[in-house]
């Protein structure tokens, strides 16, 4: 295993609490791979729920959608505080998107801002088009991570400071890391495999 | 890269949950939506209300207001096709729709066979009055399930009754012995293979959204309490005096299900809803839900 420092299951410290953005989309697979894992998960649709957590997760879903409502509940901006604050910070799909500094092609969301990255929406065309793939991600092992692209975003530009940790075979970026914020552009919270769940925990714990 | 496989189809429900689904009929109608927070339009020439009102056969709406739809929001883009009308189907494919409704709303063009929709790449969803008529569209590869409620009708009973029914033909599965499965999936018509499924999980595999009747936030987070996982409303918005405000409060709604005070704020000041039916009062062959089997 190269630079595998991942966990086994159940090996986390019990005081670790995530939460997950259940503002809309697939909050409630994140809270079952969490649970899986015997992390302690809550649904975080109000700010007052941001308390006393280790971290948060932006699941997939409508990234128009969960930014609207993110604005309206006054999340965005104590997310983003938080994050100033080393807070760490796992986006899937919409929730890449949610994290960029920018956005192509629309102006129709706000992003957080948050990682130096820019992001195409809808990068491979429509429901059609979307696919399943094996990645290869080094940070996790050898093994392929089964990629679970659905009108999957991709990042197309990643300024200093930020580390691409899978491409697709044609070099395009679909999963980052930079400081404690770790994006991806599938999902696995559709998958049985938790290692990216893993290496964020990690990354929570300071192990990484 | 494998593309239109089970996980991609099921998958993009997925992401549609704690979402609401909105029937727009023109550009500006999908945009008032999107900006609103819908997770997904549904393209239509005529919204149910209307399609009752006209009589006569709906069919698919004409590919030209579709494609306008398509290019005016980057949310999925959902159309219907009439029951076992495969070619309609196939045309909604070709235009690159990313969700069909094979619908009741519409007349059905096969009273015998819905569409085998595992030829498909593009996922279907369809709807059910109870978890039979569920289970047989999931074998017939439908990848996301809805209530049929009774579309158009401002009137949310018939939808709880479905949604009800569902959860309760769950919770059945659930605690009937093994040995009685069989008997039970001849008696409900329902494919064995997926009754011993919901039997072993408790959980339907696929996505569940209320639809058909719903007008009001208040609907929404019944359909959500209740167990949906997401909600379609259709006439609801359009026909009522502030679309707008109305598709805002409905998305708010559906998010927090759960809080009594935020349905009560966002139920200010939204204006007239749509008119409603009373169900009893439409004659039995003008209903829809009775559409498919």
């Amino acid at each position: 295993m190269t630079g595998l420092s991942v966990r086994a299951v159940g090996t986390y410290s019990s005081s670790i609490k995530i939460g997950v953005l259940a503002a809309q989309g697939a909050f409630a697979e994140h809270i079952a791979t969490l649970s899986q894992l015997e992390v302690a998960a809550v649904p975080v649709r109000l700010p007052r729920q941001l308390e006393g957590l280790d971290g948060l997760i932006i699941p997939g879903g409508e990234s128009t959608s969960i930014g609207r409502l993110m604005q309206d509940y006054h999340l965005a901006d104590e997310i983003k505080g938080l994050v100033r604050h080393g807070w760490p910070l796992f986006g899937t799909c919409a929730g890449l998107i949610l994290l960029a500094s920018s956005i192509h092609p629309d102006g129709k969301i706000d992003p957080l801002g948050l990682m130096d990255i820019t992001v195409r929406r809808n990068a491979f065309g429509r429901q059609v088009d979307s696919f399943e793939t094996e990645l290869k991600i080094p940070v996790l092992g050898e093994k392929p991570f089964p990629g679970v692209f659905i009108r999957a975003p991709v990042i197309e530009q990643a300024n200093s400071g930020v580390e691409i940790i899978a491409e697709l075979a044609n070099g395009t970026g679909v999963a980052a890391r930079q400081d404690r914020l770790l994006a991806c552009a599938f999902h696995p919270e559709l998958t049985e495999d938790t290692r990216l769940h893993r290496y964020f925990l990690d990354i929570v714990a300071g192990n990484q | 890269m494998e593309t239109g496989t089970w996980k991609v189809k099921v998958g993009l429900a997925q992401m549609l949950k704690g979402g609401v689904i909105m029937d727009v009929v023109t550009p500006e109608h999908a945009k008032i939506a999107e900006a609103a927070g819908a997770c997904a339009v549904m393209a239509l020439e005529r919204v149910p209300a209307d399609i009752r009102a006209a009589g006569g056969v709906a069919r698919m709406a004409d590919p030209t207001v579709i494609e306008a739809i398509m290019e005016a929001v980057s949310i999925p883009v959902m159309a219907k096709c009439r029951i076992g009308h495969f070619v309609e189907a196939q045309a909604l494919e070709a235009l690159g729709i990313d969700y069909i409704d094979e619908s009741e709303v519409l007349p059905p063009a096969d009273e015998s066979h819905h569409v085998w929709k595992h030829d498909f790449k593009v996922p279907f969803v369809c709807g059910c009055r109870d978890l039979a008529e569920a289970l047989r569209r999931l074998g017939e590869g439908a990848a996301m399930i809805r209530t049929k409620g009774e579309a158009g009708t401002g009137n949310i009973v018939e939808a709880v009754r479905h949604m009800r029914a569902v959860m309760d033909g769950i919770r059945k599965l659930a605690s009937t012995p093994q040995d009685e499965l069989m008997a039970l999936a001849k008696e409900m018509g329902a494919p064995f293979e997926l009754v011993n499924e919901i039997h072993q999980t408790g959980n339907l595999p696929v996505v569940n959204f209320a639809a058909g009747g719903g007008a009001t936030p208040a609907d929404a987070a019944l359909m959500m309490q209740l167990g949906a996982d997401g909600v379609f409303v259709g006439s609801g918005i359009f026909k009522s005096s502030n679309p707008e405000a109305r598709a805002q409060a409905i998305v708010k709604a559906t998010t927090h299900y759960q809080d009594p005070q935020i349905i009560a704020e966002v139920s200010k000041n939204l204006g007239e809803a749509m008119p409603g039916l009373d169900i009893k009062q439409i004659p039995t062959d003008e209903l829809l839900a009775p559409r498919g089997w």
